[in-house]
């Protein structure tokens, strides 16, 4: 039998990936030499402007978790892959991951889509899963997974608590305008802001629903028309360099002067665009963080963690550091609670995530839990923007943290429908706002 | 299957199976990487004609569209993916009507068009598709048998790798034939093609709705492998990722797409562990060596190497 | 609704210079080398990341407002000369006597290493430097405030690139090279022509004008990873729709989606998205060469 070139190379090559290729041996319950985390996040593309400081965020952490004992006296190691590619990339990665690479949890992803495709095939591969930043309700609304929890909240507190600022602070206006990326989160967004809008003050003229491209660069057209129409509110759930974007060319056509602008992700923007944002502007934060987050900003923790962000990366940490600082202190708390309760045994995948759903933990900025469900509880942050001379970027003032119960909507109800049942009675039960401290 | 393009195809699916027997990850890889080959099979009848699509990902996401919306009502695979062919075929004939009239940077750009219009469609049209949250797939039965990941992830792979040898072997006889033979005239001298009285738009219309048909299996593949689709299927990148494929693997076989495709499927995977923040670059590097240095693609090296040991005395 | 649509024809006017800055250079590349040259993106990236790198520093220069246009085309020109001649030399000539289909794979391949490239030097995040539209300032129309940048600026310089290039190709015996390159490649070269240099003059002059194009969008937005990638398709788009190495109808084409663009914002914006891919279906439909394009010559 002639022996063909591509017969030969393939053995050598495979002879050579044998290592790389094989199952890695991990016995559960045994004490590992080391946890293997697996992180899945955006390293190229625009949504890297989040996924990159994710990453940063999981290196420090880790690092500064190993210098303790690491968890459970276990070091931890994180394999880092994009999510970029996209989903047939991404499940074929999680498979490797747990198969080849012996992670033991995996921690994903920005993407909604990735999450929504990793949760089901970490039930099959019995991987215990954290999703640490993306923002569809839809994981835990319309399935259950023993294997996945969520560390952060999801979209429907995070707009619905920016929307009750807004009526809180501004109840009388009338006409409004939507500005959001053209994607599942902008449209879903909008439909938790409008369904909620409606219930609590209806009546309310929607002038103008845009949604430009996803990845925009220019909204001039956007802005034109929002001059002419001249709506009381412009509410914009966009990220990123297209919120960026968005500010400048509004504030360049002094659109701030004529509408309040409420925008629900702005935390992440606030170091870049400095202080080009006006002050008025209402501001949320996607959860209960901010590096000058008004409870815990003198704690030795977090202005720690602030510190040695900074001085490492040259940026202040924003909403998707403080989200991967909440997973892995959630994952942290997790094994050590399942740690005691299993009599200082190592735990197996099922006790981790068992013991995961209840678990109330503490993190960088403050406390949160778990719910029954898998799905995170955790305050909302929502500001104004105020100019101050310490900073060279707008500050947040009267910022007020609701709790879950008043913008989360219970276990086993769907957001977008439990936002019609709101009343005026949850605007007024907010807690009473926080004045900005130099 | 002709001697020559037997024995490599043989070992082709024996290194497979071994690999994925040894690395259970590798199943699914390998399933989409065949899967994605069966598309590029279709992307190489173009090319013999010199026109390259831009715009094939419409079909991929055709068909794994089609799976998606099907699955609720229908649970069996074996029915699942005839109607991924046949959804892609009939949206290819409609759209070759159209395209087959052009030729070149037209083609090209006509067929991006289309792709592009498509996956704003599965974007915006929210309430239907979930945009970009995809759409789940519930694992379907397989001739009736709901199996469980490790057996379906085993059927998939053979059932692939089946298509694969087989659909193969047909585009190497449609290749062989009067009117595959037709489709190189189209790239080289059409008028005389005409003048011989063969109607070049209807030879390339069926090279075309073919292409469709195995891009749209391709899609169906992936749906009912991944579980999850989304409307990145048909983004004007992935369509350019197949031509990739193409040329990596080589237009001078029918073989050259499924090599291609594992080849760029494991090179990413790898490329993407070793530097996760540089694996675009490096597939990009490794393309720009196969085409500067081995034109043919892989599977012209591979030639290559088999002429020069069979010329020897 | 007159008012409106006044609106939406100075909306899209703007973008409309923009998408021409950008289209015009692959049209000119494709017309003369008939490569669609898919790292015109990149090129158009890298001249954005470049100008605003070059506006940083001039802006910490006492000449600051003054040095912000002028920045930009120092950009252009430098990204251009610089790395128009290495992509030709390096990778293009060395593949004109393959297959078409390589060629594209080419620029293809090095589209993906580009992008790579640039986020290892300019990073992920966004980078917004808008002295030059800070220098110009806001104009207002009736109610509406405008910046300058984008009524006057972006408009005049496009303008300006049309009617200069118009000239140069058809009043300069180089213009008139190219245009000869362009409509017969080898009757030129029997008539004398060095067709290599042609090539690489004409692809040289393409990068600079994408990286033009990115330099004038770089003051009106922001740099992100992947800024490139939407560009490229609509300068495809426009190409296509132009007909071959027609500059006019390349002109003709932005101005259609850029206008087509910003109408369909104001009454349908959902449709805004697939504006310019309508537009080039239809003019395909009834110019199948494009706009001003007309049939090759057929072999037979």
């Amino acid at each position: 039998m002639r022996l063909t070139r591509r017969a030969a190379l393939s053995a050598a090559a495979a002879t050579l990936a044998v290592p790389t290729i094989l199952p890695r041996n991990a016995i559960a319950q045994q004490r590992p030499s080391e946890l293997r985390l697996g992180i899945s996040t955006f390293l190229s593309g625009p949504s890297s402007v989040f996924g990159v400081p994710g990453r940063n965020a999981a290196d420090l952490l880790i690092e500064q978790l190993n210098a303790s004992g690491g968890i459970g006296g276990v070091p931890i190691r994180s394999v880092v892959i994009d999510e970029a590619p996209g989903v047939d990339f991404l499940l074929g990665e999680c498979r490797r991951l747990a198969q080849n690479e012996g992670v033991d949890v995996m921690l994903a992803s920005i993407s909604s889509g990735s999450c929504l495709a990793v949760a089901p095939l970490a039930e099959q591969l019995r991987l215990p899963t954290i999703l640490w930043d993306c923002g569809t309700q839809r994981i835990f609304e319309e399935n259950s997974f023993r294997y996945a929890v969520r560390t952060q909240a999801n979209a429907v507190p995070e707009i619905v608590a920016p929307l009750l600022y807004l009526l809180r602070a501004r109840p009388e206006f009338s006409t409004l305008a939507v500005v959001n990326q053209d994607y599942a989160w902008g449209r879903d967004s909008w439909a938790i802001w409008k369904g909620a809008m409606d219930a609590i003050k209806p009546g309310v003229r929607v002038v103008a629903e845009l949604f430009p491209r996803f990845g925009a660069t220019d909204f001039s057209t956007e802005i034109t028309r929002l001059q002419a129409l001249r709506p009381d509110v412009i509410f914009s759930a966009s990220w990123g360099g297209e919120l960026d974007t968005f500010i400048r060319q509004a504030a360049e056509r002094r659109l701030f002067e004529r509408s309040t602008f409420v925008l629900p992700l702005a935390e992440s923007s606030l170091e870049r665009v400095g202080k080009t944002l006006p002050p008025g502007v209402i501001v949320g934060a996607r959860g209960d963080h901010w590096f000058l987050h008004p409870t815990a900003r003198d704690t030795e923790l977090l202005k720690n963690f602030t510190e040695a962000y900074r001085r490492r990366f040259n940026l202040y940490p924003i909403y998707p550091t403080f989200h991967m600082a909440q997973a892995l202190y959630g994952l942290k708390a997790g094994y050590e609670k399942a740690i005691a309760a299993n009599g200082g045994r190592w735990p197996s995948r099922e006790q981790l995530m068992d013991t995961m759903r209840g678990l109330e933990f503490r993190h960088l900025t403050g406390t949160m839990k778990i719910r029954d469900d898998g799905q995170g509880l955790e305050p909302m942050l929502v500001g104004v923007t105020r100019h101050v001379d310490s900073y060279p970027f707008p500050v947040l003032d009267q910022m007020i943290l609701y709790p879950p119960e008043l913008v989360m909507n219970p276990t086993g109800t769907k957001g977008v429908e439990w936002v019609r049942l709101l009343t005026p009675a949850a605007v007024r039960r907010a807690p009473a706002p926080i004045a900005w401290r130099a | 299957m002709e001697p020559r393009l037997a024995l490599p195809a043989a070992a082709g699916v024996a290194l497979v199976v071994g690999l994925a027997a040894a690395a259970p990850w590798l199943k699914f890889v390998f399933t989409i990487a065949l899967a994605k080959g069966l598309a590029v099979l279709g992307i190489l009848l173009l090319l013999r004609a010199g026109q390259v699509s831009f715009g094939h990902a419409l079909y991929v996401a055709v068909g794994a569209y089609t799976v998606a919306f099907a699955r609720p009502g229908i649970g069996e695979l074996l029915v699942l993916l005839p109607l991924s062919v046949a959804s892609a075929t009939a949206v290819g004939f409609l759209v070759g009507l159209f395209v087959a009239r052009y030729r070149d940077i037209f083609f090209g750009m006509l067929n991006l068009a289309f792709s592009m219009v498509f996956y704003s469609l599965l974007e915006k049209l929210y309430t239907y598709t979930h945009g970009t949250d995809g759409i789940r797939v519930d694992r379907p039965s397989f001739a009736g048998i709901l199996l469980d990941r490790v057996p379906y992830e085993w059927v998939m792979l053979a059932l692939v790798l089946a298509l694969s040898l087989g659909l193969g072997a047909l585009a190497r006889v449609f290749l062989a034939s009067p009117l595959g033979q037709a489709l190189p005239a189209i790239k080289t001298r059409e008028t005389r093609l005409e003048f011989a009285g063969i109607s070049a738009r209807r030879v390339l219309l069926i090279a075309y709705v073919a292409s469709a048909a195995l891009a749209g299996l391709a899609g169906g593949i992936i749906a009912v492998t991944t579980l999850h689709v989304t409307p990145l299927l048909a983004y004007w990148t992935h369509s350019g990722e197949l031509v990739f494929i193409a040329i990596l693997g080589g237009g001078g076989s029918v073989l050259g797409p499924f090599l291609g495709a594992i080849v760029f499927e494991l090179v990413r995977v790898y490329a993407s562990a070793a530097f996760p923040d540089a694996w675009q670059m490096i597939l990009g590097a490794v393309l720009l060596g196969i085409i500067l240095f081995a034109s043919r693609g892989l599977w012209g090296l591979y030639e290559d190497l088999v002429s020069r040991r069979g010329a020897r005395p | 609704m007159t008012l409106l649509l006044l609106l939406a024809i100075l909306d899209g006017l703007a973008y409309a210079a923009l998408v021409f800055m950008v289209a015009v250079g692959l049209t000119l590349v494709f017309g003369v080398l008939r490569v669609l040259n898919i790292a015109h993106g990149s090129f158009f990236a890298i001249g954005a990341y470049v100008a605003a790198t070059l506006g940083t520093a001039a802006a910490a220069t006492a000449a600051a407002p003054a040095l912000a246009l002028p920045v930009l085309l120092l950009a252009a020109v430098l990204v251009g000369g610089a790395l128009g001649p290495v992509v030709e030399k390096l990778l293009l000539s060395r593949i004109y006597v393959k297959d078409h289909v390589l060629q594209l794979l080419v620029t293809f391949a090095l589209f993906m290493v580009l992008e790579d490239v640039q986020k290892l030097i300019w990073g992920v995040q966004p980078i917004f430097q808008d002295a030059a539209v800070k220098a110009l300032g806001p104009v207002e129309v009736g109610d509406i405030v405008y910046t300058r940048y984008q009524l006057f600026l972006l408009p005049g310089v496009a303008a300006v690139t049309l009617i200069g290039l118009m000239w140069f190709l058809r009043r300069t015996l180089t213009g008139r090279v190219i245009v000869a390159v362009t409509h017969d490649r080898e009757a030129a070269t029997a008539m004398g022509i060095d067709a290599q240099r042609v090539y690489l003059l004409t692809f040289t002059f393409g990068t600079m004008l994408a990286a033009l194009g990115g330099a004038l969008a770089s003051p009106t937005t922001s740099l992100v990873p992947g800024i490139g990638v939407n560009m490229i398709v609509l300068s495809f788009a426009v190409v296509a729709t132009a007909g071959l190495g027609q500059i006019e109808g390349a002109a003709l084409t932005a101005l259609l989606i850029g206008l087509g663009r910003s109408v369909a914002v104001y009454f349908a914006p959902e449709f805004e998205v697939v504006i310019p891919y309508i537009i080039m279906v239809v003019v395909l439909l009834v110019r199948p060469y494009g706009i001003f394009g007309s049939p090759e010559l057929r072999r037979v």
